[in-house]
């Protein structure tokens, strides 16, 4: 059967249907620019379980569990899913908490500096800039033969554990509903002031995210293979679906009345022009080496794949270290110790690119 | 002469840095690339058409996709 969102026309009406949804979600109460981060979601959730305590930044989002799940359903009616795993797990993990941190950084994955762009937030090109700084550096290591080994495939149920961990955090949500001015419901926190407080209502992000995850796991949607393809194989697939990203939700957010142009004061943003670029290289570089953008990990999880769900632990590490070190940057700037965390980051990165190779081209 | 990209459990973008490496490699007129899952078995497809090779025929088999690609 031919797989329609695999084609041209296909990856743009993805990445189209995307931005439009990441705007309506910031309509419907995400946090401006914001309407579908994976980093920071994915940081939210990290709170929300009190891994880590910043009590602006806690909320089980539904996004992400929508993006696994619905990964999953297309995977398994389209026979593509597939339990795998065991190419340099420890290694993706790293590469998983540092691009984390680096994202943090910035304030956001590649997925928030597309939708920051579409929303007006200049800061968003020094971020977009880093991004593909980092992802062009993640080339020249897979030009000279990087490689993280061949993953195997696993028994079936293997695949199914990312899955029901999300699952079981939908369950949590359900039984530990939000209570108006509660800092925690249950055993989970929720943040009562911040971006953590700001959610679409619990059906609307759940079905947005499900459907998302449904369509990109057809269309293999990765906003760091869009760079990648273009920089390495001068190929434009990923990279039509990450333009229509940005070009519909600026359009939708021109309709929406969500347009603010500007560097000054923007949402959930610092001005820190060379951290805010040197964060996404740290991220870029990380997801390069890793194969996917922190989304794609998650498209790959619910298809059983086991490395990107040892990525995805990794980035919820990353940031719990983020918020509990200090290392995260905040509307006031860098954080205490976010400079020095990109530092090791680029350092680490470095070594996992100079070290790991499998086969000799 | 064929020669053949044995490219399965690898990801992406390995599958088609090997089939480019193949194809780029000059004294090749065929190659058979071997994958293990169906996006690699589109981006490979994709960049041997990019190349201005065919894809003479796809075989799957117990998972895998044996792809055919061609000089034209």
């Amino acid at each position: 059967m031919k797989n329609v969102f695999a084609t041209r026309w296909g990856i743009i009406g993805v990445g189209a249907v995307i931005g439009v949804l990441a705007a309506l979600l910031q309509f419907f109460g995400n946090p401006a620019n914001m309407g579908v981060c994976v980093a920071c979601f994915v940081r939210d959730i990290t709170g929300s379980v009190g891994l880590h305590r910043a009590g602006v930044v806690q909320y089980m989002r539904p996004e992400i569990i929508g993006f696994v799940l619905g990964s999953l359903g297309a995977a398994l009616v389209y026979k593509e899913f597939k339990p795998r795993g065991g190419s340099a797990p420890i290694a993706r993990f790293v590469l998983g908490a540092f691009a984390m941190i680096g994202a943090l950084v910035f304030l956001g994955c590649p997925w928030r500096a597309m939708l920051r762009l579409a929303g007006g937030d200049g800061n968003a090109i020094l971020g977009l800039a880093g991004l593909a700084a980092g992802i062009w550096i993640g080339t020249l290591f897979l030009k000279n033969g990087y490689s993280l080994g061949r993953a195997k495939s696993f028994p079936r149920a293997a695949g199914w554990i990312f899955p029901a961990i999300m699952a079981g955090f939908l369950v949590l949500l359900l039984v530990n509903p939000a209570t108006e001015g509660e800092g925690k419901s249950g055993v989970l926190f929720y943040a009562t002031a911040g971006p953590g407080a700001m959610y679409a209502p619990l059906w609307v992000s759940l079905g947005i995210g499900l459907l998302i995850g449904f369509m990109a796991q057809r269309s293999r949607f990765c906003t760091m293979g869009a760079i990648r393809d273009l920089v390495l194989f001068k190929q434009v697939h990923l990279f039509s679906g990450a333009l229509a990203l940005i070009a519909f939700a600026f359009i939708a957010n021109l309709m929406l009345g969500q347009f603010n142009p500007g560097f000054e004061n923007q949402p959930v943003a610092h001005t820190s022009h060379a951290w805010n670029a040197l964060g996404m290289v740290l991220a870029g570089l990380a997801f390069a080496l890793a194969g996917g953008c922190p989304g794609r990990q998650l498209f790959l999880s619910g298809e059983g794949d086991g490395d990107a769900a040892i990525f995805v632990i990794g980035m919820v590490v990353g940031a719990a270290f983020s918020h509990n070190f200090g290392l995260a940057s905040s509307p006031a700037g860098v954080g205490p110790h976010g400079i020095a965390a990109v530092i090791i980051g680029l350092i680490v990165c470095g070594c996992i690119g100079f070290t790991m190779k499998e086969y000799r081209r | 002469m064929s020669k053949t990209v044995d490219a399965r459990g690898l990801s992406c973008p390995q599958p088609v840095l090997m089939t480019l490496d193949g194809i780029k490699s000059g004294n090749q007129s065929a190659l058979l690339i071997i994958v293990d899952n169906e996006a690699s078995r589109e981006n490979v497809s994709r960049a041997v058409a990019n190349q201005g090779w065919i894809v003479a025929g796809i075989e799957e088999e117990d998972g895998d996709y044996k792809i055919r690609a061609q000089k034209t």
